[in-house]
Formats: structure tokens, C-alpha cells, sequence
């Protein structure tokens, strides 16, 4: 018995001397612009020293401090890693693989643990990535919706459609990412199947769309326009250059694009508001997940949830990740999207694009009365 | 006020060491582009390769007998590297990796590990497109770090950022300037936290903040250049010494001599800065010189400028007068390095070009085209350090040597 406890409790000594708890809750203490920043790194240090023993509790504190938090602890992880490599020490293998597999923990910490094993023993990552496949991390999802990709892109090569079809099915299911959705959706089309894009990502496609009002020498952006104070579906208003009424808008592309040129025609200085009413099952945090060119801002139930005065530097879909909280039952968005001055023709777009989704990439779908 | 400044300098001035064959910043020596020492080979040949994961485009640095290089790979180039290779045979001694916590979209041709790090001579700093900043030791060890997207929610820009780090007197100065929340922080280097922050001209901006040191001793000050010229500031404090309002590139990056400064503002203008806080006097300004993507270079009393034509010009410092034109073998997007009286260029294809500036048209010396992977471009500036040249592409990072 002596021969069993007096090693656990040297460990567990040596790991209190390092008072590892006590690191890893100054690390996820930190405040904005650097303040802790000391302290953290004082604690960082230590967490280095206790080495191997220290990476555990470091993955199962990720999640709790912030993205930049889990930074210091990912950093302090792939350190301890590093020194152990550099000094032939082994890793807690089997922890890592337990850690991993176990999805209550957070998806920072897990997917350090994937990088870990994969660093040490890549046979044995590539052993557990296919059983990732449905994991409620978006990230450690994607290496086995790529095997699923291959797998299908093999039987295709073999000229067998039906488990082709099968095989690219299954890596719809599970995939999140834009770039494999379309490979895959390409696949299918290939195979006569034709995917629903908006309702796999959770594109919002019907929306009621005013406009134009004014966005003479950019200042819509900051103006407080009728649509701002209330949305009042049979209401119209002054805009730029006349009377201006909500109507209809459907948008008809695989990415949901809201193009406000089609309904208002292609003009400058403008700017145009769409609102919609998103029918949530449950109340629940969500993701707005949005890409836009244009000058933009957006409520959510009257609230504005984040707003961007840049004009034509790129648009894509996600481009902006906007947390929100859902109310069970119906949801208003209100969207508002300012056209410049530029006359380049690739300052043309005057658009959005706006998907409902988990914090993996799943689509959250309107609830179906 | 500036005397007291002045002794508090030397002392942070103490905390920091250089070394001469030290390459710290983008553009190296104060971002003049132009090595204290060594002597570029007129002909080179490759040394040693090593691998790079993802892309980056940021410029190597080197301290001691260290390199550092940043990378971003990923499906969205979230996974953020900084890695150290010994510069002697690029054998890799460690990577630290950390994940974006801001906004990774770039434009296809930049990408998020665009501005280069820079470092003090005992630490490397590192930011990347998604304007996160990284501190750590020469051993890799982590300072600090800084989520500035997570602390400034609109610093971003979705076309990319990559305006370079440079740090002096203790201080990282850190440009993060964009069509929406735009600054210039003065970070302190021991601790990530601001020293200062100043609001600057909302518009995107890629061109990054040069060293001025006068040559009468007096401390040094940062230039920071936006669309609107360019701003002299004391690095301490942040506080404006001066500003030059007619405009400066948002891609090319100025030059500071001891004795002026030629600014990337309307082609070339040669500015004379002033003790007493008005603007500099101009002295001269070649609208025709106008440098494209890449920086200008001042080498030997001349300044250089790659157009977008891809011809090296010449001009005289001292009066504008103009020397010789070169064709180079282009496109650019890496500035030109030197070292004594050889210009060093890298265009987009990886081809190598080693120039003779004494010759009397200017003289092409050598090629060496560099085995780029498919897809890869060098859209990196090299750096110097003795008598080697440090390239990198994406996918590769190269010594270069003299050729036998």
C-alpha cells in the first residue's frame, strides 16, 4: 500500500507545489486589453514546469476564460508538448484519447487533445478521426467528413454510384464546413442529386425589404431611419427619392444572397433595411452568421446585435459570427445595408447573406407550426 | 520635457540588444531595408530548405543565429504558427501554434500571416491578419498575448491587414488601421498592455510604421503612415510631433534616413523634419517615381523604387535628380533589401535578381529562380543578415549563399 501511495503522493505533491489551480484560474482571470496579462504570465510559466502532468487539467480549464484565455492554455499545452518531445518524455496518451472522446468537455481543450495525439501518434489519430464524424465540434468533425469525401470520390472512380450516393449522403449529414459542402453537393449533383444549400446551412431566404433611403456621402450608416424605430409592415415613408413601402423579397441562390439591386435597381448612395421573423422552437444561444460588403448593421427583437461601416473589401459566406440568444417562438431581425459612392464595378453588390445556426455550423431551422 | 524622455530612453534602449548581422523588423534596420553588415554575394545559390505549413507572406526575422518566420494554415488559416529554425541549416528548434480570435477572411492573393513580426533582440513579437498579437521569449516561451478584435470588435479589415510590428524602447508599436475602428497602439513589450492608443484615419491601410532616428542623437520617433501623410510620433508617449498632411501610399512603406525622410507620398517626397513641431520642410518630391506594392530603398545616397512596371529607378537624395531606369523581371510585391552597394529583389515567380547600383545603367548580376511549389508565389520581402539571404514562399523558407 506504501508502495503505491507514496508516488501518488509525490505527484500529486509536486503538481500541488506547481498549484496548478491556481495558474490555470489567473490565466482564465484575464481582463481586456491585456490586464492580468502579468499574472498569466507568471502562471503560464509555472504551468510549463509541471510539464505532462499539468496537461489535463490545462485542456479541462479551456472554454471558461474567453478565446484568448484558451489561447495561453493552448500555447502552455503545446509547449509542455514540445519539451517533452525534446526530452523523449511521453504523453498521457491514453488521458488525451479519454479527454477527447469525452464531449462534454469543451471543444477548445478537445481539439487540443486531437492535436496532441495526432503530434505523437498520428496512426492512432487517423484510427479515431472517422468516429469524430458526428462530434459537436465543427473542427474535429472535418477530417472525417474529408475521409467520407475520398471514400466517395474512390467508389465514383469505381463506377459505383450507388454507395457513392451512400458515402456522400452520410458526409452531408455530417459536414459544416462551406468548402466540403460543396464538394460534396457538386458529387451529388453529379449523381442526378440536387442538395437544398440554404436549408442544409440555414440560410433565412424570405425576407421584406424597404427602400432606397439615403446614403449620401456614407452618413445612412449612422442615420436613424423609420425601419429603426419600428416595422410596421403596411407603413411607408420618405426615402431617397420618394415614397418608399415594405414589399416581398425571396431570395432564389444557394447562399441565400438578399440582393436589394433586384427589387431597387442598381443605385448608389443607398441604403435599404430587411426584416424578417425567424420562428424559434426553443429559447436557446445560438449563432448569426453573416456575410456582407456593404456598410451594415442588425437587430435582433430591437436590440443591435453588431454593425460594420466597411464598404467593398470582400463578402463570404460566415465572414461575421454574431452570438445571440434565441426566444422561444418568433424572433425579429431587422438587417440594414448601405450602397456608397464607388462606381468600380466591383462595388456593384449591394447584398447580404444571413443563416441561423448552432455554434458547430448546424442549421437551426424555423419551427414548422 | 524631450531631455527627460532622452534619459528615459537609454534606459529602455538598454533593455533591448542588436547584434549587426540582426534582421529584427520587416525592411530590417529600422525598416531601412538595408543590412549594417555583410556583403550580399553577387551570385547566389541556395543553402538550405525548409518546410512551411499554410500560407504566410510576412517576412522572416533574425536574432542571432535564429529565424523567425509566421504562418497561418487551416481551411480558414485559423491556426496561427510562429516558428523559430536556426538560421545556420534551417533545422526547425520549436513552433507555438494558437487559433485566430479574430477575423480571418483576407482577400485570395494576401493571407492572414501577412505582416511580419519583429523582435527586440530577447523577445519575438508576432501579429497576424486577425489581429492577434503574440509575445514570446527566443526560447518560446509565452509573455503575453493580445486579442485585439476581441478588445476592438471592428479592427478588421476583410480585404486582410498587414501592416507590419516594430518595437523600440520597450515599446511594440502596433498598427491596426481600417475603414472602421482604426488605431495605432503602443503596446508595452514586458506586459501586452496598452501604453497608448491613438485613433487614426479610418481607411484601410497596408503600409507599415518606420524608425526615424535623427542624427543628433536625439531619441528616436515612429513615422506613421496612412492615406493622409504622415504622422511623427514620440514613442513613449504616442504624442504627435509632427504630422505631414499631403497624403502617403496605403502599400508601400517610407524610408527614413538620419538626415531625411523620403516618404511614399506622391511618387517619392523627400521631407526635412523640424525641432519646433511644424510640418517637415519638403525639399524635393518625384511624382513619376511611384513606387507600386513594393517599398523604396535608400542605398549609397541614392533611393530606388520598384514601379509597376517592374523598373528599378534611381534618384539622387540629395536633390531628386534623376539617375537610371532598370527593367527587372517582374511582378513585385516584396520590397527590394540591400546591403553596401547590391539590390536584392524576389519577384512573384520566386526568379532572384542580385543589381549592381554602381554600374552606370544599373546592372543585373545574377538570376537564381527559386523551386517554388505549385500555386506558390514569394509575395514576401527578404531578409539579410551577414552574407545570407532569408526568402520564404507559403511553402518554403530558403537560405540563400554565395554561389561558387
Amino acid at each position: 500500500m506504501t508502495r503505491i501511495l507514496f508516488p501518488a503522493v509525490l505527484l500529486f505533491a509536486s503538481i500541488l507545489h506547481a498549484d496548478i489551480p491556481q495558474a490555470l484560474r489567473q490565466i482564465n482571470s484575464l481582463k481586456p486589453e491585456g490586464q492580468g496579462n502579468e499574472k498569466a504570465s507568471a502562471a503560464w510559466k509555472e504551468l510549463v514546469q509541471a510539464g505532462p502532468d499539468a496537461l489535463l487539467p490545462i485542456l479541462s480549464a479551456t472554454g471558461q476564460g474567453g478565446v484568448v484565455a484558451d489561447n495561453w492554455l493552448r500555447l502552455a499545452a503545446n509547449t509542455i508538448a514540445d519539451h517533452a518531445a525534446k526530452q523523449n518524455k511521453t504523453l498521457p496518451l491514453q488521458d488525451l484519447e479519454k479527454f477527447l472522446r469525452d464531449t462534454t468537455h469543451d471543444p477548445a481543450g478537445r481539439q487540443v487533445a486531437f492535436d496532441l495525439i495526432h503530434a505523437s501518434d498520428p496512426a492512432k489519430a487517423d484510427e479515431i478521426e472517422p468516429e469524430l464524424l458526428n462530434d459537436p465540434s465543427q473542427e474535429l468533425r472535418r477530417g472525417a467528413v474529408q475521409k467520407l469525401i475520398a471514400s466517395g470520390k474512390a467508389a465514383l472512380a469505381k463506377k459505383d454510384e450507388m454507395n457513392a450516393k451512400l458515402i456522400f449522403h452520410q458526409a452531408l449529414d455530417a459536414s459544416r464546413d462551406e468548402d466540403q459542402v460543396k464538394v460534396i453537393a457538386s458529387s451529388l449533383e453529379g449523381l442526378g442529386e440536387k442538395v437544398d444549400l440554404p436549408r442544409h446551412f440555414g440560410f433565412l431566404m424570405k425576407w421584406q425589404v424597404i427602400g432606397p433611403f439615403d446614403n449620401t456621402k456614407r452618413s445612412g450608416f449612422d442615420t436613424v431611419f423609420p425601419p429603426e424605430k419600428e416595422i410596421n409592415l403596411t407603413a411607408s415613408y420618405p426615402g431617397k427619392t420618394g415614397q418608399v413601402k415594405w414589399q416581398p423579397f425571396e431570395s432564389t441562390q444557394d447562399y441565400g444572397k438578399i440582393d436589394f439591386n433586384k427589387p431597387f435597381g442598381l443605385l448608389k448612395e443607398v441604403t435599404a433595411y430587411a426584416t424578417t421573423t425567424f420562428d424559434s422552437a426553443t429559447e436557446r444561444d445560438a449563432e448569426i452568421r453573416l456575410g456582407c460588403k456593404d456598410g451594415w448593421k442588425l437587430w435582433l427583437n430591437g436590440q443591435l446585435v453588431f454593425g460594420r461601416d466597411e464598404y467593398h473589401r470582400g463578402q463570404k459566406m460566415d465572414q461575421y459570427k454574431l452570438k445571440c440568444h434565441l426566444k422561444q417562438g418568433p424572433n425579429v431581425l431587422l438587417m440594414k445595408c448601405c450602397q456608397n459612392e464607388q462606381t468600380e464595378n466591383w462595388t456593384v453588390e449591394w447584398e447580404f447573406q444571413l443563416r441561423i445556426c448552432d455554434a458547430t455550423g448546424t442549421a437551426i431551422l424555423a419551427f414548422a407550426k | 520635457m524631450r531631455t527627460s524622455l532622452l534619459a528615459l530612453w537609454f534606459v529602455l534602449a538598454a533593455a533591448s540588444t542588436s547584434r549587426a548581422a540582426d534582421w529584427l523588423q520587416f525592411r530590417g534596420p529600422d525598416g531601412s531595408a538595408v543590412a549594417r553588415d555583410g556583403k550580399l554575394p553577387d551570385k547566389l545559390k541556395i543553402n538550405w530548405t525548409a518546410e512551411l505549413p499554410g500560407r504566410g507572406l510576412s517576412c522572416p526575422i533574425v536574432v542571432g543565429d535564429k529565424l523567425f518566420v509566421t504562418c497561418a494554415s487551416g481551411p480558414q488559416q485559423e491556426r496561427l504558427h510562429v516558428f523559430c529554425f536556426s538560421a545556420a541549416d534551417g533545422k526547425k528548434i520549436w513552433e507555438r501554434q494558437l487559433k485566430a480570435t479574430g477575423r480571418t477572411m483576407t482577400q485570395s492573393k494576401t493571407c492572414v500571416a501577412a505582416p511580419s513580426p519583429c523582435s527586440d533582440g530577447k523577445h519575438v513579437f508576432a501579429i497576424w491578419s486577425c489581429n492577434d498579437l503574440a509575445a514570446f521569449d527566443l526560447e518560446g516561451n509565452l509573455l503575453w498575448l493580445r486579442g485585439l478584435t476581441m478588445d476592438y470588435p471592428n479592427v478588421s479589415n476583410s480585404l486582410g491587414m498587414a501592416a507590419s510590428l516594430l518595437t523600440v524602447g520597450g515599446v511594440v508599436i502596433v498598427p491596426v488601421e481600417n475603414d472602421s475602428e482604426s488605431y495605432t497602439l503602443g503596446i508595452d513589450a514586458k506586459t501586452g498592455t496598452n501604453l497608448w492608443k491613438m485613433e487614426r484615419p479610418k481607411a484601410a491601410n497596408w503600409s507599415s510604421p518606420v524608425v526615424w532616428r535623427p542624427k543628433d542623437g536625439t531619441p528616436p520617433d515612429v513615422l506613421l503612415q496612412s492615406k493622409d501623410g504622415l504622422t511623427a510620433v514620440e514613442v513613449a508617449t504616442g504624442s504627435t510631433l509632427w504630422n505631414y498632411a499631403e497624403g502617403a501610399s496605403t502599400m508601400s512603406s517610407s524610408v527614413a534616413t538620419p538626415d531625411l525622410i523620403l516618404a511614399a507620398s506622391h511618387g517619392i517626397t523627400a521631407l526635412l523634419p523640424q525641432t519646433n513641431g511644424a510640418p517637415p520642410k519638403q525639399l524635393w518630391r518625384i511624382e513619376q517615381m511611384n513606387p507600386a506594392t513594393a517599398s523604396p530603398i535608400a542605398v549609397n545616397g541614392h533611393i530606388y523604387a520598384i514601379n509597376s512596371a517592374g523598373v528599378l529607378v534611381q534618384a539622387a537624395i540629395a536633390d531628386g535628380g534623376r539617375g537610371w531606369k532598370l527593367r527587372l523581371k517582374g511582378p513585385f510585391s516584396g520590397s527590394p533589401v540591400a546591403t553596401g552597394d547590391r539590390i536584392l529583389v524576389v519577384n512573384e515567380k520566386g526568379l532572384v535578381q542580385v543589381v549592381d547600383t554602381t554600374a552606370p545603367e544599373g546592372a543585373v548580376l545574377s538570376e537564381l529562380q527559386l523551386p517554388l511549389r505549385e500555386k506558390d508565389l514569394v509575395l514576401s520581402t527578404p531578409a539579410l543578415s551577414g552574407d545570407h539571404v532569408f526568402i520564404r514562399s507559403d511553402g518554403n523558407l530558403w537560405q540563400l549563399g554565395a554561389a561558387p
